[in-house]
């Protein structure tokens, strides 16, 4: 399985850096294709009005019968929302963005009572199929269940009588609302508190839906759990929330991956992801970012603001991150984890690429609280044409964090003289017995490695495809074997745009 | 309780303080120099006095020092100040140029500029500003952008004396020239200087930049240097910072690189309230080489906050920068590295480290290593490390008879002594050899330590180790 997953890899690159012998000809070619997943979906939708206020907030919780505390707690977060200023300090250029230009709610109308797939829209499912993801097959065959949620609204989720069997918990946010308010109360802002950023707040008070999983104490999630996120509606943004939550000894593994339609105008993603690992748990994330990135020119695409968090709160407990970044005109996104309890483990491993005028600024925050804890970051990042990538870190260990350790290696490939690879990590130390080390590169694909490969009679395309392949296999070899339909196909394409 | 002067960190307050003293401050002035003034300035009010949300300020506090309250001595000392009374003694075999400053003032026996006889003008920025106008003018300033750096636009606006180098085309100086800030006042002084050093076509130049203070009366020296290297010169620049607890040092280098020049800079911490270097390296030619070390070592509450930012505007250039530090009891290290290459700047290699070694709990380290970069063909790294001594060479050397003390200092001065093996001066690094040892062993008082002001010969450190036992 393993091997199939690279070769098939190394297919894709090939495929996707074909042809002409030339280098310069090569690259152009892959800068020049477009995004497969441009199309948008006819579909009846149902929209808030226009812009943000108190009313909005309390007409999304009105819509989605939300129970007082949650009005509540999102009447709170949209007031210090209000106070907060758009944060300015990423290597990022955010053009103003007007808040009240924004449709905060859009859902597919969904005839009631629908409670197997036939009865889900056709169209919605069509959606679906396009972007490679046939609930149907993927029931049957991949073992995956999947979350699907199109603009503001979980559509349907499959494979359910499994996990239900076991006592697990997937199913929407605004499900999870309805049927175990207990749990989301406890859990819901408890990693990710409304007022810890500009984004985080905004979606607080106005998220619509997300996944929500709960695995119980000694269970192992026997299957990957999956979350498929697409914005369709134009002028709408889309504010998701997940929250995640490890019982004692439990395990599971989760993905996401994400597409939008190509609009001229810019649409705006402003997600929160929370992770809670209690003692001996193990959560591992997963995700493919392949929103719209904006044409050639950088017109249009989704800003992708995104606050996600986990909590090692037990002991021995263990969250993984591990992300490939390929959409979105910008990215201002930075994975992070909290190792509060002893011995707990952290780990991040990200590729980005960016193309044409996309922007990514993410990254990863290791806090060490506990004893013993150890994290690790291996970041690569890939910059094509006029876009610039960026890794921010910050891996912080506390006094009483002793014995920790952590590892980091961030290194960037350059590909054409028009881009920018930067990298900033901070590190802040408290206590004399932990060791933290940090080391980063910056090159591009050297000719003695392109020459090297040539020799041996690889032709220029699949060298580079061989090259790029090694520099982002540490954190591909990360990723779920089950991802491998969805994620393949998610990522010839996405690198298709992006990649050379 | 301490008593704290708002004041201080309000642009007003300095606004104020210029108007009341721009006579005597501007006394020297031709006009265009003074409209610099007036220049930075506004600058300096726009951009306020930087507090924690100010990115390169996040781990550094200046406002609370600031607002601790200063004077100002805007006139040189009336009477002449006798450099013998706390210059006793040139160190053996380390033979410099010395000029000097007194609490922010130039001391001379006799004239405040010297020429030499190659052509070579050392002396006071202020006499400078009198006598040669023209060169202060093509240089000052000139080469330097730091209309985002508030210190160094309030030092420019204020200052009117400092360290004045100039070294003509081809001249190779060969002896170091040591420039000595010595601050002995009886009241917390706030002093700001401004020195130009500037190194013609294919010269060299070794230069030593010392502040000490001479008791333990707190003093603030916000400084600005401006370094000129031009074609194919050699600068090497080193700074010794060795104050009392109480004094803050900001200084702001500004280093501006011509074709295939090379300037290595070494900043030296080894005592100090909070000694902050702030070294911009700008360079503007092809094949041009800025590399920078340094060493702190810090206890107590003192802290160390060093900047480096090279700005790589052209192709072919090279930069290395290693800064280590050793951080016991309070102590709080800071490393801020930034790399910046510029679009087309090709070739570049460009390298950095920052290694420290915590011995305390209670100590703090801050490191951020920056690679900001825009051109492709390019090599650059960096890494960062804090940790503790090795625990395999502890054992090695207990396992030979050697003490824990003993191995720790060894250990300690094994990791100092990268940096030190860097110095191009033997007998400066002898010299510092042996600072660094005491220093190590906590033999270093504040007094009399500076390379040069000792009283008496510095014996030689040993350790004390029965090497038939190795």
């Amino acid at each position: 399985m393993n091997t199939s997953w690279n070769c098939t890899l190394i297919n894709q690159l090939n495929l996707i850096i074909a042809m002409p012998n030339d280098k310069n000809e090569i690259l152009n070619e892959i800068t020049n294709s477009d995004y497969k997943y441009g199309f948008v979906t006819d579909i009846e939708t149902e929209f808030a009005p226009k812009g943000l206020s108190e009313d909005i907030i309390r007409y999304i919780s009105q819509k989605k019968e939300e129970p007082e505390f949650l009005l509540d707690f999102r009447l709170k977060a949209y007031h210090r929302w209000k106070e907060m200023k758009h944060p300015r300090w990423a290597h990022l250029t955010i053009p103003a963005i007007d808040y009240q230009d924004i449709i905060y709610y859009a859902a597919p109308k969904v005839k009631k009572g629908t409670s197997s797939l036939k009865e889900v829209d056709p169209e919605l499912l069509k959606t679906f199929e396009k972007l490679g993801i046939p609930l149907e097959e993927q029931k049957r065959f991949t073992g995956v269940a999947v979350d699907a949620v199109m603009d503001s609204i979980s559509v349907k989720t499959t494979f359910q009588e499994t996990l239900n069997k076991l006592g697990i918990i997937f199913c929407s946010m605004s499900e999870a609302i309805k049927h175990h308010p207990d749990l989301v109360k406890l859990y819901l802002g408890s990693v990710v508190p409304y007022a810890d950023n500009f984004y985080a707040a905004l979606n607080s008070a106005v998220f619509s839906d997300g996944s929500f999983v709960y695995i119980p104490k000694g269970v192992r999630c026997p299957v990957e759990l999956s979350t498929y996120f697409r914005i369709n509606a134009a002028k709408t943004g889309q504010f998701e929330r997940t929250l995640i939550v490890a019982d004692e000894g439990a395990y599971v593994s989760y993905m996401e991956g994400c597409t939008a339609p190509m609009r001229d105008e810019n649409q705006l993603h402003a997600a929160v992801v929370e992770i809670v690992a209690l003692k001996d748990a193990e959560v591992k994330y997963s995700t493919v970012q392949n929103w719209y990135p904006g044409d050639k020119n950088g017109k249009g695409g989704i800003f992708n603001f995104v606050t996600k968090r986990g909590l090692c709160k037990g002991s021995y407990s263990k969250i993984s991150w591990t992300q490939v970044e390929t959409g979105s005109a910008i990215t201002w996104k930075y994975p992070s984890c909290i190792l509060q309890g002893d011995n707990s483990r952290g780990e991040f491993y990200s590729v980005a690429v960016t193309n044409h005028y996309q922007q990514a600024d993410t990254g990863t925050k290791m806090i060490h609280l506990g004893r013993n804890t150890s994290s690790t970051i291996i970041s690569k990042g890939i910059s094509a044409g006029f876009s610039n990538n960026s890794y921010r870190g910050l891996v912080r260990v506390a006094k009483k964090a002793e014995n920790s350790r952590n590892y980091s290696q961030c290194d960037s490939l350059l590909l054409g003289d028009k881009c920018g690879a930067h990298t900033f990590p901070y590190i802040q130390v408290e206590n004399k017995s932990s060791i933290v080390e940090h080391e980063a590169t910056t090159s591009k694909i050297s000719d003695d490695q392109l020459f090297y490969c040539k020799q041996r009679g690889i032709d220029t395309e699949s060298a580079i495809g061989l090259i790029v392949n090694g520099y982002a296999r540490e954190v591909l070899k990360q990723l779920p074997m089950e991802f491998a339909v969805e994620a393949q196909k998610l990522l010839s394409i996405s690198l298709e745009g992006s990649v050379g | 309780m301490e008593i704290l002067n708002q004041s201080f960190i309000d642009t007003s307050f300095w606004e104020e303080i210029f108007s009341q003293h721009r006579s005597i401050i501007t006394q020297y002035d031709t006009p265009w120099i003074t409209q610099m003034r007036l220049d930075a300035l506004e600058k300096f009010s726009s951009l306020g006095i930087p507090d924690q949300s100010h990115e390169r300020w996040k781990n550094t506090d200046i406002r609370k020092l600031l607002t601790k309250g200063w004077t100002f001595q805007f006139k040189p000392p009336e009477k002449p100040v006798k450099v013998e009374d706390f210059f006793l003694c040139e160190v053996q075999g380390f033979d410099t140029l010395l000029i000097t400053l007194f609490n922010g003032w130039y001391t001379y026996k006799n004239a405040p500029l010297r020429i030499l006889p190659d052509g070579t003008v050392i002396g006071s920025l202020r006499a400078a500003l009198v006598e040669a106008p023209e060169i202060i003018e093509n240089y000052l300033g000139q080469k330097a952008d730091f209309s985002q750096n508030a210190f160094a636009s309030l030092c420019a606006a204020f200052a009117s004396e400092g360290f004045f180098i100039y070294v003509p085309d081809g001249v190779q100086l060969q002896k170091p020239i040591q420039m000595v800030n010595v601050v002995n006042y009886s009241e917390p002084l706030l002093m700001q200087t401004r020195n130009l050093i500037i190194a013609g076509k294919g010269s060299s130049l070794q230069l030593l930049h010392c502040d000490d203070s001479n008791n333990n009366e707190a003093a603030f020296t916000n400084s600005l240097t401006e370094i000129y290297v031009g074609e194919g010169a050699t600068v090497d620049y080193y700074k010794l910072q060795n104050i009392n607890d109480h004094s803050v040092i900001e200084h702001n280098a500004y280093i501006y690189q011509e074709k295939q020049s090379l300037c290595n800079t070494y900043s030296i911490n080894l005592h100090g309230g909070l000694i902050r270097n702030e070294t911009y390296n700008y360079l503007a030619g092809r094949h041009s080489e800025g590399n920078h070390f340094g060493l702190y070592l810090m206890d107590k509450n003192q802290q160390a906050d060093n900047l480096i930012f090279v700005d790589i505007a052209a192709t072919d250039c090279m930069s290395y920068a290693l800064f280590k530090g050793v951080l016991d009891d309070y102590a709080h290290g800071v490393f801020n590295g930034h790399i910046l290459v510029r679009k087309d700047s090709q070739h570049t290699q460009a390298y950095q480290s920052n290694r420290n070694i915590l011995l305390t709990d209670k100590a703090l380290v801050n490191t951020k290593p920056f690679l900001e970069i825009y051109a492709d063909d390019v090599k650059c790294s960096h890494g960062a490390t804090v940790g503790q001594l090795d625990k395999d060479a502890m054992f090695y050397l207990r396992s030979r008879g050697i003490d824990q003390d003993n191995a720790r200092l060894l250990l300690m001065y094994a990791f100092a002594a990268e940096v030190l093996n860097r110095i191009n001066i033997p007998a400066l690094k002898d010299r510092l050899d042996d600072l660094v040892k005491k220093r190590l062993r906590g033999e270093l008082s504040i007094c009399d330590q500076c390379v040069l002001h000792c009283k008496s010969p510095e014996k030689p450190v040993v350790f004390d180790i029965d090497l038939s036992k190795i």
